[in-house]
């Protein structure tokens, strides 16, 4: 090894702190990049992979009954290339040991023959034996959260019939990746299942031998999915049908891209600010060892070293610091991304992960990292280059101060000479107590992101459950229903309230948008579910047109005033106009809403209703629940609570991961910042300190010298952090922001106060580590030494 | 060997003839520096006497040890064997220090209330303008005098509001021996308070130093390889090696500009 590599690796390990503090920084940089693309790419490919293995259909479309032949007819539509019909219906299910409702819907699996599309993907146990009519395969996540497995048995309410089944393996669907239940916003997989069962017992249950009511179809490459949409939507008209719609819109596979989206988000935003504090930190230190090796530097000019060389030396110093960092993050992004690629198995039902680190990812990340570095520290680097060797020979100017705009004012009577040294040793350095300042005031921002996860979520329900839908449960009926309904409802024990509303799958138009979601039809009057306006303010239903969410309103570009087209997808499908009256502040899904009684008419039918919300009296929850199944017309109970409680549960894991590994990251930008800084503080105004001690102040009048400048800063940055989290959380908040639901851009007072205090306590780590340096102040050295 | 150290403790015996209370008072004095592997004998056995009001010089080649004394008399380096007993000069009662055996704290309230200090290099605070300078040590202090008649001492009565960028290095060394004496320190120390200025700065300085000893009645030590210095103190302390080779008496003294440099 050279002489000069080898000064370069004895000060590398000199200033290994201030190292390994910057090395986190980048660490965090790079592992988050890495995390984020390589679960990203992880799960496209995985979800790409099992789509294509269990033959996931491009195109679906549910309908009331249809005969077998028509599938002839649906073959013919051009560009259709496979079809597969199938009896789908939903159960009300009895599980022994369990005693909240739990509900299903039951899939017909081919008899004799593999399903062509949407094959399960079997975990355990056997395949359906064909014509059985007692046997079923369940879904994995079902047969987990109730500790059901091949040969156990289950009963399920079909078609008013108790029957006990046998569960004969357990699977997965790639048309369930993400398992919810209608009507429903969060899996429940306690209360809500997917199943299959032979398609002939299942048909003969129903009365659907030789017909169908829900149909699933491939097409060929470069076929215009519209068109056969539009083809299949004509054939299926007269059976009932309520409009085919592609896999973009199909239900599992938007949650699960609106994930990939996030993660893309995600993975973009953070790694930059990483990088950037780590410029600037290296940028810092780099400069001042220069500063300290200015003779150093001379000295190796006139023994023959060139310029070359001497920027070489210090940018090898910035590469093994940002080398570590890179391979230590690339480590560490390799283990978050096989933990996080594994959460999403879990929270999404995946048979597996394929763990996929791209090359690319690596690269960029690798690469990105050294640039970054090398660009932060170019300005300290060209100093050493620049410097002449006659010059580095002569000590530094000393700096030049000068009385302080504060001081200017007139009242430096009220400081005393340390808090004057302060002041001015903080003005005479504006651009980097500035970075220093935003250095820490991105630490803290980022911080408030985790914070503001859990808070905004937390809002969001609170919103749809404790201020708009106020049911304890929600009764849907298998076909409209008179109003009359409602008394045999009503007189169930324990039924407080009952109220019942109407809704219809729809098409909306406005000019050349669309958006594809139900129509609901609502008592002018009611008490268990209340819109509400931009304030959260209930709001009324007026009589004439309807009110939609606000967010449907921005996706159509339609405002109050402007005609809605809706095309019913029921019924004898009417074309309806109808003018927007207002918005209503909705979290999830988009809805549009009008009064019952005008909904009726307008689709020309009697006083029906489609289904009840319930306010139930606790003690007889479950025996409403059991009446309402047992009930004829009643399809299905859905009861949100349960699906909060669960839902929160899955996102509390989540979210205390997250926390925890953004409070690290959060944490170790505010310490590699304030560190640092103290550190080079430290260097540069050690003979000022010293000579200070030598004059007799104690280690606490020193330390306030120092210390006292950063806190400032960190003061100083707290504030302006607050509001850089804010862009971060209103930025991530907008890039969340999906039909499916839209984050609240909410920050609580909690959220701000756990970031300050991450900054503080950083900052006061650093400050005893510095303290206890300032214990080792040479006060011999500075009576000698000249810097 | 043996005659020198007789020779010594005659001097000192007559030194205290002219009845001044002692300050410092060292007894066997050795100091070792562990460099790496080798150790360094930066002292050796050095017992020695200082003075109330007098100004003595400490002369010695670079290596000889005065540097080491003087921190030692500072209280910023403790000595390896030996005990150094200082003694505050109060009207009433005799305050005793043992500087040797003094703890960190110790050595900083001995530094905070008794010594003045004068660097080589001056070793201001850039931030700070003159009379700031002065008042970093007289906001701490407890009996001192404004930053103005400090600095009105040295002869700096104009510059009160310059930064030190903005001063010469004989005016900054000045400011420096402002802030020195404007605690009303009992010890005023100086480490070659002359070596980084030219002979006429120089003179100004050492004049500021002298009118300060003789006004003030200030105990004082000035470091200095320059032996032509050594005329204006009342008594010269040469050492070389660790150890003092002799301790002069100047029966009368020169005026800092008579000095031959």
């Amino acid at each position: 090894m050279n002489a000069i590599d080898i000064k370069l690796w004895r000060e590398l390990w000199n200033m290994r702190m201030q190292a390994m503090a910057i090395a986190m920084v980048i660490i965090g940089g790079v592992a988050i990049f890495i995390t984020f693309f390589s679960t990203y790419h992880s799960l496209y490919e995985t979800r790409e992979n099992y789509y294509q293995d269990n033959h996931f259909a491009d195109v679906f479309a549910s309908l009331k009954r249809a005969p077998i032949s028509l599938v002839k007819r649906i073959e013919d539509i051009p560009g259709v290339d496979k079809v597969e019909t199938r009896v789908v219906t939903y159960v009300n299910l009895d599980i022994a040991g369990y005693d909240d409702p739990v509900s299903g819907h039951i899939i017909s699996e081919p008899d004799k023959k593999k399903s062509l599309l949407n094959q399960i993907y079997l975990e355990d146990g056997q395949p359906l034996e064909p014509n059985r009519d007692n046997q079923i395969i369940i879904s994995q996540e079902f047969a987990d959260a109730h500790q059901l497995k091949p040969g156990d048995k289950l009963k399920a309410n079909i078609n008013g019939r108790n029957k006990s089944l046998t569960i004969a393996g357990t699977g997965l669907s790639p048309e369930y990746i993400y398992q919810i239940a209608p009507g429903a916003m969060f899996p429940d997989y306690k209360s809500y299942g997917v199943m299959w069962m032979a398609r002939t017992p299942l048909a003969s249950a129903y009365d659907m031998t030789g017909a169908f009511n829900d149909i699933s179809l491939t097409v060929t490459k470069g076929t215009n999915l519209q068109d056969v949409i539009d083809e299949l939507d004509n054939l299926l008209a007269p059976y009932g049908g309520i409009g085919a719609y592609s896999r973009k819109d199909q239900l599992s596979n938007r949650y699960l891209s609106q994930e990939l989206k996030q993660l893309k988000n995600m993975a973009t935003l953070f790694p930059i600010i990483f990088l950037g504090v780590a410029a600037f930190l290296l940028n810092v230190v780099i400069s001042r060892l220069i500063a300290l090796e200015r003779e150093q530097i001379a000295t190796l000019k006139a023994f023959g070293y060139s310029n070359i060389a001497v920027g070489m030396h210090y940018s090898k110093l910035v590469l093994m610091i940002v080398t570590i960092g890179v391979i230590l993050g690339i480590a560490l992004g390799i283990w978050m991304g096989k933990g996080l690629s594994g959460l999403y198995m879990n929270i999404f039902s995946l048979p597996y992960m394929h763990y996929l680190l791209k090359p690319e990812v690596i690269a960029s990340a690798t690469l990105v990292s050294f640039g970054v570095a090398l660009m932060g520290t170019l300005y300290a680097v060209n100093n050493a280059i620049r410097l002449s060797p006659a010059q580095g020979m002569r000590p530094e100017q000393p700096m030049t101060y000068r009385p302080t705009l504060i001081e200017k004012l007139g009242i430096q009577t009220h400081f005393s000479q340390s808090s004057r040294m302060i002041l001015r040793h903080l003005e005479r350095h504006p651009v980097k107590s500035f970075l220093t300042t935003i250095g820490i005031s991105l630490a803290c921002g980022i911080m408030m992101v985790s914070g503001f996860q859990k808070g905004a979520i937390n809002k969001m329900l609170d919103v749809q459950y404790n201020m708009s839908q106020h049911e304890d449960l929600m009764a849907l009926y298998t076909e409209p229903t008179s109003t009359r309904s409602l008394y045999s409802v009503k007189n169930i024990q324990g039924v407080e309230l009952a109220e019942g509303f109407r809704n219809i799958s729809a098409n909306l138009t406005f000019e050349h948008r669309s958006y594809r979601t139900s129509v609901k039809g609502v008592e002018p009057n009611q008490v268990l579910t209340k819109l509400l306006d931009s304030e959260l303010k209930p709001i009324k239903v007026p009589e004439q047109g309807v009110i939609i969410t606000d967010y449907l309103s921005q996706q159509l570009h339609i405002k109050v005033g402007d005609t809605l087209t809706i095309k019913v997808l029921e019924g004898n499908r009417p074309i309806l106009q109808v003018p927007v009256v207002g918005t209503a502040k909705e979290y999830l899904g988009l809805n549009v809403y009008m009064q019952r009684h005008t909904l009726n008419r307008l689709l020309k039918e009697g006083d029906v209703i489609s289904g009840t919300y319930l306010k139930v009296d606790e003690k007889y929850q479950k025996q409403v629940y059991k009446d309402l199944t047992n009930m004829p017309k009643v399809v299905g109970v859905v009861e949100q609570k349960s699906a909060i409680k669960s839902f929160y549960q899955t996102m509390n894991d989540t979210i205390l991961l997250f926390s925890f590994v953004s409070t690290l990251l959060g944490g170790s930008i505010a310490f590699g910042v304030v560190y640092n800084s103290m550190r080079i503080a430290l260097s540069e105004r050690n003979r000022e300190l010293a000579s200070l001690r030598v004059l007799g102040l104690r280690r606490s009048e020193i330390a306030y010298i120092l210390l006292g400048e950063q806190a400032i800063i960190t003061l100083f940055a707290i504030p302006i952090g607050f509001l850089i989290g804010n862009g971060f959380c209103a930025y991530l908040a907008m890039k969340f922001d999906s039909d499916l639901y839209r984050i609240p851009f909410v920050l609580e007072n909690n959220v701000y106060a756990t970031a300050a205090l991450v900054v503080i306590v950083s900052s006061l780590l650093s400050a005893l580590m510095i303290w206890r340096n300032l214990a080792h102040l040479d006060m011999v050295a500075v009576l000698k030494a000249k810097e | 060997m043996q005659s020198t150290q007789t020779q010594i403790s005659e001097n000192n015996q007559l030194s205290q003839s002219i009845e001044k209370e002692v300050v410092f008072e060292l007894e066997g004095i050795t100091k070792i520096y562990q460099m790496g592997e080798v150790q360094v004998h930066a002292l050796r056995g050095v017992d020695l006497k200082l003075y109330e009001g007098e100004l003595s010089v400490l002369l010695g080649p670079s290596g000889s040890g005065k540097s080491t004394l003087l921190n030692i008399l500072g209280g910023l380096d403790t000595p390896t064997k030996g005990s150094v007993i200082y003694h505050k000069v109060l009207d009433d009662k005799d305050e005793i220090i043992d500087l040797s055996a003094a703890s960190e704290h110790q050595l900083t309230e001995y530094r905070r209330f008794n010594v003045g200090f004068v660097f080589q290099f001056y070793n201001l605070i850039p931030s700070l303008t003159a009379r700031e300078n002065v008042a970093v040590v007289t906001e701490i202090a407890k009996a001192p005098m404004t930053p103005e008649q400090a600095l009105e001492l040295v002869g700096l009565g104009e510059r009160f509001d310059h930064f030190p960028a903005q001063l010469s290095g004989g005016e900054q060394q000045r400011v420096a021996i402002a802030r020195a004496i404007a605690k009303n320190p009992d010890v005023l120390l100086c480490d070659e308070p002359t070596g980084a200025l030219d002979s006429k700065t120089g003179i100004k300085v050492l004049e500021a130093l002298q009118r300060v000893n003789q006004e003030l009645g200030t105990t004082t030590a000035v470091i200095t390889h320059n032996a032509g210095i050594a005329q204006m103190a009342n008594r010269v302390i040469s050492l070389s090696d660790g150890q003092i080779t002799d301790i002069h008496t100047n029966k009368t003294l020169i005026s800092p500009k008579d000095l031959s440099w």
